[in-house]
């Protein structure tokens, strides 16, 4: 029977038996998919790998070698190679983008608790310069201490 | 017949090695694995006819690549190189995030400085600033939009070429 080939067999232009390795994952109605593989890689070949391989690993292993040879067929110097020296570029540059980043905000939360200290150091000089008798029960009620009164507090 | 032995090709497939022949130059014969493993996985015919597709100049790189793809292939034969594609893209990825919450946060301490501007600034603010600033800019090369086929274990980063 001529129909119901798979494309590999249609390809080759032979029989395609019924268990025929490449039918599963190179359907008629893609041709291109099995062109491109055969183109780089030799009918033999890509049967010699399904073969060496579990079936329920063979799909997966198909897809990957068609988009590897697509990616020949594009960029016949460098293939899929082209593509991952891109990738290690792009994390170069973002791990750079990333140490820069990190370093100022580090030097913004450094001025931040410098600032900080120094407002805290303004605060505990300012009480340290005020007389006893300035130091009212009103003054101290806004820091939290005691109940209104008229009473006034002795500092050593 | 002169002096000079036969290329890595020309031993393994048994044959005499011209003087013009095409593997000679990219296959020396002291390196016989190097072939061993182009021939494996994309046959010697093909990478003849790729490396005749291409001016002289381009070859050499063209091994090179053929090379590393085999060895990828060999040691993965699922996914190959895609393994390794899909794991960077994976990192890419990651670090773009990282980035981008790194300069939202860069963001909020500005603002937070600015004395014209409110102090505080809420979660939803915080979040709407870190989905602007993320820009998800990866190329999705052969349609990997997932970690499905991530593999844990990549080719080596800095030695592309052997």
């Amino acid at each position: 029977m001529i129909s119901g080939r798979c494309a590999a067999c249609k390809y080759l232009r032979r029989r395609c038996p019924s268990h025929c390795i490449f039918s599963p994952y190179f359907p008629p109605n893609d041709p291109q998919r099995f062109a491109c593989v055969h183109r780089i890689y030799g009918a033999s070949n890509v049967g010699k790998m399904l073969l060496k391989l579990p079936p329920h690993l063979r799909a997966q292993t198909a897809d990957t070698l068609y988009m590897e040879a697509k990616c020949r067929i594009q960029d016949p110097v460098y293939g899929c190679v082209g593509i991952i020296s891109h990738l290690h570029q792009q994390i170069r540059i973002a791990e750079s983008q990333l140490a820069k980043t990190q370093a100022e905000i580090a030097v913004f939360n450094s001025i931040a608790r410098e600032a900080q200290v120094q407002e805290i150091e303004a605060d505990s000089n300012f009480f340290k310069n005020l007389l006893p008798e300035e130091i009212t029960a009103a003054g101290l009620r806004s820091y939290g201490y005691g109940s209104p009164s008229t009473q006034t507090f002795k500092f050593n | 017949m002169g002096g000079s032995s036969p290329c890595a090709s020309c031993k393994l497939l048994r044959r005499r090695c011209a003087k013009d022949c095409v593997f000679a130059p990219y296959f020396p014969p002291d390196d016989p694995h190097k072939f061993a493993i182009v021939h494996k996985v994309f046959g010697a015919s093909n990478v003849s006819k790729m490396l005749l597709e291409l001016p002289i100049y381009q070859r050499a790189d063209a091994v090179s690549s053929l090379v590393y793809e085999a060895n990828a292939r060999v040691r993965d034969p699922v996914y190959g190189c895609v393994g390794a594609i899909s794991y960077l893209q994976n990192q890419v990825s990651q670090l773009q995030m990282q980035l981008a919450m790194a300069q939202a946060e860069i963001l909020c301490i500005q603002m937070q400085q600015e004395p014209n501007l409110p102090t505080q600034i809420d979660q939803d603010e915080k979040s709407l600033l870190l989905s602007s600033n993320f820009n998800n800019n990866i190329p999705q090369y052969l349609g990997f939009a997932s970690s499905s086929t991530v593999i844990q274990d990549p080719l080596k980063r800095e030695s592309l070429w052997t």
